[in-house]
């Protein structure tokens, strides 16, 4: 019963990374980036249920701040920057 | 009665097992970003909060594990919802805007270019309607 849950949450954490290697916009691969850390943190639950250790359930408290914190510091850095990158910014460099 | 909380659990981790894969299929399936970001959003917290409440079913009396567990949800309810907003208010200033439905929705009032609009930045008077306002 827990390794059904651990294989459907691990299916969901390789579609989202595949979403961020191919999506088009920056915020694509932040909002893939957030679905991983989730459920990364459920999945660490999940094993710790599974190997019969509930002290891994303080590294997944640990991760949910980690990532939360993380995505709104990305946030801050990307809020009014421009989504694709101007070709002036390109030329410069010649 | 164990039996039937086991029962419950069981189905309760299945069903959260299958929103998030449902969820991980609609990042793939939908056209926009904005939609995306909606099924993302949307099915990590109820799927999490249903795999976890699964997971509190199983603890036996261990009450400090009850209280983790009920720990990890509250955060997973606060932060997720707040990360979506962030995430979308970064995209509408960065110059995204949503796919609407129709050229009939084109022609109409630009709702995003109209609404009390005062630009915070240099993007975001940008809009991928070229045709100025009359």
């Amino acid at each position: 019963m827990f390794l059904a849950a651990a294989i459907a949450i691990l299916v969901a954490m390789v579609l989202a990374l595949l979403r961020a290697f191919i999506g088009p916009t920056i915020y694509d691969r932040i909002l893939s980036v957030n679905v991983f850390g989730t459920k990364t943190v459920l999945f660490i639950a999940i094993l710790g249920f599974l190997m019969g250790r509930p002290e891994f359930l303080d590294i997944a408290i640990v991760y949910a701040l980690i990532n939360f914190i993380a995505m709104i510091a990305i946030l801050r850095f990307f809020e009014y920057k421009k989504a694709e990158p101007s070709p002036a910014e390109s030329e410069e460099q010649s | 009665m164990s039996a039937i909380l086991d029962g419950f659990s069981w189905a309760l981790l299945i069903l959260g097992g299958f929103i998030c894969v449902s969820g991980a299929i609609g990042m793939h399936r939908f056209p926009d970003f904005f939609s995306r970001m909606h099924a993302a959003s949307v099915t990590d917290t109820l799927g999490g909060t249903l795999v976890l409440m699964g997971l509190m079913l199983q603890t036996d009396g261990q009450y400090l594990v009850l209280v983790k567990l009920i720990l990890v949800l509250l955060f997973i309810l606060i932060t997720s919802p707040t990360g979506s907003h962030a995430l979308a208010k970064a995209a509408l200033h960065g110059g995204l805007r949503p796919k609407l439905g129709s050229k009939q929705d084109e022609k109409d009032a630009d709702v995003l270019n109209n609404f009390g609009h005062q630009p915070t930045s240099d993007t975001d008077s940008r809009s991928f309607n070229t045709d100025n306002k009359e």
